[in-house]
């Protein structure tokens, strides 16, 4: 196998991660199902341990000492966001548990409230079920459309196909920055512009995409932005919502509780601003203060040399399983992330993974809750690698030996 | 190569994978149930004729799916077919307690436990028993009446 050169470096980066250096059956671990969830840096956890043990306590809602404290830190953390996904205003970004309670808070809030039967969603056939169901809820409560846009048999996506499904009862387009599957990366400011020009606003899943591309929700225009905590490298229960100024501030609330309010009497409610107004309950403070400390992290990174690493995993990977006749990749698309599904001949997915993962590689097996996708390509389940900038050509070579492995066990 | 998964993967469990006996629909069955996994999207189809004597005179299977479940689904038609119910039952019994390494005692006869024996291997792989028990499961609620299965 050629050896593939980046600036990047990988070994020291490797030291940050503890759980890169357990093995799993005796072996090292080979981690490759990023795209379902990223390990963390000790950094993150060091962080959230230190606030819990000498910051912590209720957010908005004490004078005390530690209250203060941790408001600071909790709001710091909204400003973090801010700065990552170049927004105009902390304001503008919502906490949420993940990146599923953002895309249906848009539904509820955003939509709903205004929706007309026949009212149309457009969509493509890539999303996550994350973008999809809560479409789905529209459809069932309210009688919203969904409008499908196919992507190619590489798994790309036709622009002008996008531009034929909007129409003028199109009420939001809703598209994944990057395909959990496929891989396969959109064009966020182009298709903006497209979906503006028609007046349709643009909410994007970034859940993959943020991992591996800069955000920029500004430059993009773009009316609603979605992203995961424990994709970035952080804790779980932790995402965001940006939204728009303009937007947030004629939304509906979304779930009842406190934190949300301005005042409470006995015959009515007023509501807290934006995004006070959308955070109802105690948030996940410790979370959302790991999140921070997550995105620090990755702003102390050469992101451009991780996200060039990244695609020179994926680039070996491609190529090493073209000698693999009986492998089919699912995703060709030119443009791309670090991700690898595919299927193979005579070997169902689970079986392969469970091969990989005692040679200790974790892989992804299944639909990855993308069966619309499934469907689209005839299947019902692939086997998927999903790269981050801590794995190595090593890595690499691991999961290729791996599926020789497979086919001689299956074969 | 890993023993378990020699084990998991021997020739007869690839055998039955790959040429399961008793596949295909069938037209005059008194009892059918699908099962579903959700988390893999597997699917299994289970029809049953009971003659007279209610004992299961032919059993068919379709389905899409890993080599465990089609193989487990393969081996159950060929064991179950001129059972009565409740050696049906004692077999499944016997089969749940053999794939989740829990104590198979007095359960299975000798003779079907060495047939079953091949799926043992299945009780190294907690993340895969579910594989194994869905066609089962499935047969069972077609015989009791026949909703659908979902095998998490």
């Amino acid at each position: 196998m050629s050896k593939c050169q980046t600036k990047f470096e990988v070994d020291r980066i490797r030291q940050d991660f503890p759980i890169l250096a357990r093995e799993v059956y005796g072996k090292p671990l080979v981690y490759l199902d990023n795209a379902a969830s990223a390990q963390k840096p000790l950094v993150v956890l060091e962080r959230m341990t230190s606030f819990a043990s000498r910051e912590y306590a209720n957010v908005h809602r004490g004078v005390h000492f530690l209250s203060a404290l941790a408001t600071d830190a909790y709001e710091g953390a909204r400003a973090r966001v801010r700065t990552f996904l170049n927004a105009g205003d902390s304001a503008e970004i919502v906490f949420t548990k993940g990146g599923t309670e953002a895309i249906n808070l848009v539904a509820a809030s955003f939509i709903a409230p205004s929706l007309k039967p026949g009212d149309e969603i457009v969509l493509t056939v890539m999303e996550h079920h994350s973008n999809i169901v809560p479409w789905h809820l529209l459809r069932e409560r309210h009688g919203a459309m969904l409008k499908w846009v196919d992507v190619g048999d590489d798994g790309s996506l036709d622009l002008d196909a996008l531009d034929a499904a909007i129409g003028p009862r199109t009420r939001l387009l809703a598209i994944t920055q990057m395909s959990n599957v496929l891989g396969t990366i959109t064009p966020l400011e182009e298709i903006v512009k497209r979906a503006h020009a028609k007046g349709v606003p643009v909410l994007a899943d970034g859940c993959q995409g943020a991992v591996h591309e800069r955000v920029d929700v500004q430059a993009w225009d773009i009316d609603f932005y979605v992203i995961t905590g424990h994709k970035l490298y952080g804790p779980t229960g932790i995402g965001a919502l940006y939204a728009k100024a303009a937007h947030l501030e004629r939304m509906r609330p979304y779930q009842g509780g406190g934190e949300m309010i301005r005042e409470v009497t006995r015959d009515k409610v007023t509501y807290a601003d934006p995004p006070a107004r959308f955070e109802a309950g105690t948030p996940p403070i410790i979370e959302a203060v790991g999140l921070a400390r997550a995105l620090e992290y990755l702003s102390t990174l050469d992101l451009k040399a991780a996200h060039e690493h990244e695609r020179a995993l994926y680039t070996q990977a491609r190529e090493a399983v073209r000698e693999f006749n009986w492998l089919r990749v699912i995703g060709d698309a030119p443009q791309k992330g670090a991700i690898l599904s595919f299927e193979c001949d005579g070997m169902h997915a689970h079986d392969v993974a469970t091969i990989l993962d005692r040679q200790g590689v974790a892989v992804r097996a299944g639909h990855h809750c993308a069966q619309v996708l499934m469907d689209r390509f005839g299947t019902v389940s692939t086997t998927r690698a999903s790269f981050a900038f801590y794995n190595t050509m090593a890595d690499v070579e691991a999961l290729v030996g791996a599926l020789a492995k497979a086919r001689e066990v299956l074969g | 190569m890993d023993d378990t998964l020699r084990e998991l993967y021997q020739e007869v469990i690839l055998d039955h994978s790959r040429h399961p006996r008793h596949f295909g629909a069938m037209q005059e069955a008194t009892h059918v149930a699908e099962g579903h996994n959700p988390l893999c999207g597997d699917r299994v189809k289970i029809y049953l004729k009971l003659g007279p004597d209610g004992a299961i005179e032919d059993i068919r299977f379709e389905g899409k799916g890993c080599a465990i479940s089609q193989a487990s689904a393969s081996l159950m038609t060929d064991m179950v077919q001129g059972r009565s119910l409740e050696e049906a039952k004692h077999l499944m019994v016997g089969f749940l307690h053999l794939v989740k390494g829990e104590e198979v005692g007095e359960t299975l006869k000798p003779e079907d436990r060495e047939r079953l024996d091949v799926m043992a291997g299945v009780s190294a792989f907690p993340m895969r028993v579910k594989c194994a028990t869905l066609a089962w499961h499935t047969m069972n609620s077609a015989l009791e009446g026949g909703a659908a299965v979902k095998s998490e």
